[in-house]
């Protein structure tokens, strides 16, 4: 479990979080949605550890953040960026490579080459394997990145669980390839994952998610089951734009259909 | 990964055999013509207790003084150079950090200008405890200092800004000049000739005694920077994303920085400033094997070994009317529109 207690985080004297409470549950992927500005990434910043709260503590299972080795923490998390820049021309099959980084003893195994090849099968890349990484597309890249991080998360670890946390994975991607993005996060919850994902598209939040947080101004809005939270109020009130959930004939969960902004208060 | 390791032992051994060869040739050829490759030979032969014991002492001399330790002193600070660029331009993330080019090398030339000026007078007691390693330890101190200065101006949100990266060398060079200068408007011109040949590199005024030195601090770097290269390579991702795998950061950094600047500081207090080797090495390692530290750490040493064996051979035997070129100038003539090359590259892909 990946808890967050009561966390404030400040950039200079600007407020960027505060008083951020919440649990994250082992099977079930999260969508942590706001508007631009609103604290997303420095959550999921504080949640990796690449940031440490002013005050409050974030833990995982049960234990504080600061006090997991790097290796040890690297072997049970893995953190998808929101852009990599990588200017050096590594072959994609190395840079999915370097995912198992904290698993290593020494040199390679062929286990860890078969775990690199399943994961870019996974996001449909394994045609990309000789293919030197600067000269991909965006898209292209980013799915790279998705399996560098599946891989390194690839196995459960002895105890635990594990934890994919995810920055706008679906940012340079095709409308198909954003679903098996997010299909493989599902992937991940379902085998006993903790997932969280930062995601702009609140349909695709609606199809994939469990959960969802909503960030508004750096303070949490609303969080809980998807359906239950993003109702067309909420939306309205932290995203100003008037918004229509129309129910689809034999599927649970509504579209959420835009119509205009609304004026900002 | 089978293919990978395969590919790394014929690489190491082509370029051992390079090194090899090219000592050889250096070895061989001279000012001084009575002194050519059987000769070298009688001399190797003669040390190991293989007969030829009616050698000229002249030519005993020549081999065993003159020509050995420019050899010994153009492998040690040729792999020093270069190996340090690599692995500075892997920690900078950038291909274009060179320790010449970004004011390591002039940081070093200041500390070592520092010990030779005042050695007599302010910093006496530090010549006589350290000895001979005084004049490497204070080029190896202003390295240091250079280098975390540089890293640390030239980041921009975790990344380190080409331009602003060149700019804060240009910077850091400037005010080493500076300070060398005040250091040498102080000298003897005894020691104003000394330095003006050292400011542009020479092999040529080393004895065994200060190899040995500068021996003693490059090997043990040579040895212990490839322990880094997955990390360097995780590095290559952005510090965010190395810290993600669990790459201690923090203690890589650390350990890149004092190695690289050991042995720059220690190339540079046994033969002056040499540019361009750091740079160029790395760079044809590169474009052959990829950029993967593994192989290029050492690789680049072995083939900045090479590039400084050969250069050293042009500055000798090049003619020009004159004995000797400093071998500074051969490295800039070659390296220069190497990087004026890899600038074009960079603008043309939009990295300015």
């Amino acid at each position: 479990m990946l808890a967050a207690h009561d966390i404030h985080f400040f950039r200079g004297h600007r407020k960027i979080l505060e008083a951020v409470s919440g649990e994250l549950r082992p099977g079930r992927v999260t969508a942590l949605a706001g508007p631009n500005g609103a604290g997303k990434s420095t959550l999921l910043k504080l949640f990796s550890g690449e940031l440490t709260p002013e005050s409050g503590r974030v833990e995982i299972n049960g234990k504080i953040l600061a006090n997991w080795s790097g290796r040890e923490i690297a072997q049970r998390r893995a953190v998808l960026p929101q852009e990599s820049h990588l200017a050096f021309a590594f072959p994609v099959r190395e840079v999915v490579m370097m995912g198992r980084f904290p698993h290593l003893q020494g040199s390679e195994t062929t286990r860890d080459g078969e775990i690199c090849a399943a994961a870019l099968a996974k996001v449909e890349g394994s045609h990309l394997a000789g293919r030197l990484y600067p000269t991909l597309s965006s898209g292209e890249k980013q799915r790279v990145q998705l399996a560098r991080v599946l891989a390194q998360i690839w196995e459960p670890p002895a105890a635990g669980a594990r934890y994919l946390l995810l920055d706008e994975p679906t940012s340079s991607l095709d409308l198909a390839h954003q679903h098996d993005a997010l299909r493989a996060a599902q992937e991940w919850a379902h085998a006993g994952a903790v997932v969280l994902t930062v995601l702009h598209d609140l349909n695709l939040a609606m199809a994939y998610a469990d959960d969802v947080w909503v960030l508004e101004n750096g303070r949490l809005a609303a969080a809980g089951a998807i359906q239950e939270v993003l109702t067309g109020p909420l939306i309205e009130r932290v995203f100003n734009v008037s918004v229509e959930l129309l129910p689809r004939p034999g599927e649970t969960r509504p579209a959420i259909l835009t119509r205009r902004r609304l004026k900002p208060e | 990964m089978e293919a990978f390791g395969r590919k790394r032992i014929i690489t190491l051994i082509a370029l051992l055999a390079l090194v090899g060869a090219l000592s050889f040739c250096s070895a061989s050829f001279g000012t001084y013509a009575a002194v050519r490759a059987p000769e070298v030979l009688q001399v190797l032969a003669a040390r190991i207790g293989l007969g030829g014991g009616n050698l000229e002492a002249t030519v005993q001399t020549t081999v065993m003084d003159l020509r050995l330790p420019r050899v010994a002193l153009a492998i040690l600070a040729g792999a020093a150079l270069a190996m340090a660029g690599a692995a500075l331009q892997g920690l900078f993330r950038n291909p274009l950090a060179d320790p010449a080019l970004i004011g390591v090398s002039s940081g070093a030339s200041l500390g070592a200008v520092f010990m030779i000026v005042l050695g007599g007078g302010a910093l006496g007691g530090v010549v006589q405890a350290l000895g001979a390693f005084a004049l490497p330890v204070a080029a190896m101190a202003g390295a240091m200092l250079v280098t975390f200065l540089i890293y640390r101006l030239s980041k921009v949100e975790g990344r380190t800004h080409i331009a602003l990266m060149l700019l804060t060398g240009l910077a850091l060079n400037a005010l080493a000049g500076a300070g060398i200068g005040t250091m040498i408007s102080r000298s003897s011109d005894d020691q104003l000739r000394t330095w003006t040949y050292w400011s542009l590199g020479s092999l040529g005024k080393a004895d065994w005694r200060q190899i040995g030195v500068a021996a003693l601090f490059i090997i043990p770097c040579l040895i212990a920077l490839p322990w880094f290269a997955r990390s360097l390579n995780a590095l290559l991702l952005g510090e965010a994303e190395a810290h993600h795998l669990g790459v201690p950061i923090q203690h890589v950094k650390r350990w890149v920085i004092l190695l690289s600047a050991a042995m720059v500081g220690a190339a540079v207090a046994a033969c002056g400033t040499i540019g361009f080797v750091g740079l160029v090495a790395p760079h044809l390692v590169r474009l052959v094997c990829g950029p993967d530290h593994r192989l290029l750490l050492p690789a680049s040493a072995l083939l900045g070994s090479s590039l400084l064996l050969a250069a050293d051979l042009a500055a000798r035997n090049g003619g020009m009317g004159v004995d000797e070129l400093p071998i500074g100038v051969v490295t800039a003539l070659v390296g220069a529109p190497v990087f004026l090359a890899l600038l074009l590259r960079a603008r043309r892909k939009g990295e300015f």
